[in-house]
């Protein structure tokens, strides 16, 4: 039997943990209010939800928007058009994933320390700055009377204003300069702290046996971030379907919206439009083929890491 | 190669600086001429009647107390939820501890979408309401992670001491965690700061009332709605500035880059100080993945 006094220590924190409780129980309410309360939104999807009028139960309409994203043949082209733009802005930043961790690679070649100091400074800065800033910048460089045309009429490559902003030519890989633009130097700085924790006895080792510098980056540097490198890449193709709206959304107008739409900016454009039914229909498949998504990356994660991310 | 190196980090340095002087030049230059793009490397006939006119618009101004309210206040809201639930869910003691943990963690990794995202809020009726910026961000569940990594990573026998001395749970959050933990918090405050400056989607989402329009969303009307800009041009020019010379008289250009910088100088100002708070703040995130 358990003595009087062990019974009452174990009372006291079983109090304590309640009173405890108590105390979280507020911010626990805001995470249920704001994170879980949503998701009961999710019925829109099987209704035939016209805005303004309440929601009743005769407007049930179970699957059908489901069914007709696939059986509507404009729906569907729409939606396939979509899907590929999501497909494409997300894969090229797939494909060029490996360039921030270049600039880490060649940034720490530099070794004039202020220069390289100077030159983190400057290209992280943008990665703080809002995308309707960067619109903003972008507006005031290449519209009409923007620096980009003013210097190439001067120099003879063009008679006229070229309307950069205007055409929906290039639009994937202008997305994707812009991203690059915002992200890149700040991106590196997760592998600058990767080479750094590289043991210097390494790099002496390979110097003193004659390795170049060019081999001691290949043989040395780059293994060495290749783990960092991986995690990122999973982290990605997790996010795969999310590539956020704010940027397409700032960049978008009537001349490339057939290039620059995807996923997120659909389903914001189609709110926009009063299809609140659809919308959500696409929002919860979007959700559960992300989460999909993630649970399948951590899982490869594990195992070739032996840990995963989540 | 050395050589290749420094010329490649130039031009990326220039690329990411230049627009940000560009702006600020034509800002300070001959309106006239910035309006021409004549401005291009350097300014002409220096003067800062835009920044003084930019900040007699009403409806500007107001909207850069709001975003500066937004930023303070949700910032400290943050900051406070995530020094205190990174606490308590290090509670051994705490009841359920790990159910609450994980059910806070996992919200990071889904998404109800928009449109419930907006009926919700406006069930609360939270749709036209400053708060609207502040309370579904109070809880961050990234940056109680943070705080709960840094807690952890404190000597339990401080903790256990003063639990000793019979320090309630509060005591020993404010008087033991909370000076223990500050570094990390500096971390949370700047980046939510950031964020909270820079916040967009809420406001053109949730609020169609133009007196809780952010800095944000009114640099985005002025860039899309050239008519909304005209009228504000032509309102400025109405009284003083009929006699101003044609270098100093407001244009749409002007106003727009002038905008532009109001909104983003207090990101450059802030951001080489707190450039190791930022940095620290993505490595551990790195850590943690």
């Amino acid at each position: 039997m358990k003595s009087m006094s062990t019974t009452s220590y174990i009372n006291k924190r079983k109090v304590r943990g309640y009173k405890e409780f108590l105390m979280i129980l507020p911010f626990m309410l805001l995470v249920l209010v704001f994170s879980y309360y949503p998701l009961y939104g999710w019925i829109y999807a099987f209704f035939d939800y016209k805005p303004p009028a309440p929601l009743s139960w005769d407007k049930f309409v179970g699957f059908k928007w489901f069914v007709s994203m696939v059986e509507n043949k404009v729906k569907r082209a729409e939606i396939l058009k979509v899907l590929r733009n999501t497909f494409a802005m997300s894969g090229i930043s797939l494909i060029f994933s490996w360039f921030p961790m270049m600039i880490a690679v060649f940034l720490n070649e530099i070794k004039c320390k202020w220069f390289r100091k100077f030159v983190q400074t400057v290209t992280t800065l943008p990665n703080f700055i809002s995308w309707i800033l960067v619109y903003s910048i972008a507006y005031c460089i290449f519209n009409s009377t923007g620096v980009v045309n003013q210097v190439m009429i001067s120099m003879g490559l063009t008679d006229t204003p070229i309307l950069f902003l205007q055409s929906s030519s290039h639009m994937w890989f202008k997305m994707w300069l812009w991203l690059t633009w915002k992200n890149a130097g700040w991106a590196a700085i997760m592998y600058m702290a990767a080479i750094a924790g590289i043991d210097e006895e390494l790099n002496e080792a390979a110097r003193v046996d004659g390795a170049s510098r060019m081999q001691i980056i290949w043989n040395i540097t780059i293994p060495s971030i290749l783990p960092t490198y991986f995690v990122l890449t999973m982290i990605n193709l997790a996010n795969f379907l999310s590539n956020g709206m704010e940027q397409y959304f700032v960049f978008q107008n009537a001349f490339n919206k057939d290039y620059i739409q995807v996923l997120d900016l659909y389903v914001y454009n189609l709110m926009s439009n009063g299809g609140y039914s659809l919308s959500t229909a696409i929002s919860i498949l979007k959700t559960v083929v992300s989460v999909i998504l993630l649970v399948t990356t951590n899982g490869i994660s594990k195992k070739i890491r032996g840990e995963g991310f989540i | 190669m050395d050589a290749i190196i420094y010329v490649v980090f130039s031009i990326f340095a220039f690329v990411c600086a230049y627009p940000f002087y560009y702006i600020f030049i034509n800002t300070i230059s001959a309106n006239n001429l910035s309006e021409r793009g004549k401005i291009v490397f350097l300014p002409q006939d220096i003067h800062w009647t835009n920044y003084t006119q930019v900040f007699k618009i009403p409806e500007l101004f107001h909207a850069f107390e709001i975003s500066l309210a937004r930023t303070v206040l949700g910032t400290a809201i943050t900051v406070i939820t995530s020094a205190f639930l990174g606490y308590m869910f290090t509670r051994q003691t705490l009841w359920h501890r790990k159910l609450w943990f994980r059910m806070t963690a996992a919200t990071m990794y889904f998404n109800a979408g928009i449109i419930p995202w907006f009926l919700t809020m406006r069930n609360l009726h939270l749709t036209n309401n400053f708060w609207v910026y502040i309370l579904p961000l109070a809880i961050s569940p990234f940056y109680i992670i943070l705080c709960k990594t840094f807690v952890e990573s404190v000597p339990r026998e401080l903790e256990e001491a003063a639990e000793i001395d019979g320090a309630g749970t509060l005591t020993i959050f404010l008087k033991i965690i909370l000076p223990v933990i500050k570094p990390i918090l500096a971390t949370v405050a700047i980046f939510t700061a950031v964020n909270q400056w820079n916040a967009f989607q809420d406001t053109l989402l949730l609020v169609t009332d133009s007196k809780l329009y952010t800095l944000q969303f009114l640099l985005y009307n002025y860039i899309n709605q050239a008519s909304s800009l005209k009228a504000l041009v032509n309102s400025g020019s109405s009284g003083v500035n009929i006699a101003a010379s044609l270098a100093h008289a407001q244009t749409a250009t002007s106003i727009r880059m002038t905008v532009t910088m109001v909104v983003v100088v207090p990101i450059l100002i802030v951001y080489p100080f707190f450039q190791r708070y930022f940095t620290k703040g993505i490595m551990i995130g790195a850590v943690k993945g």
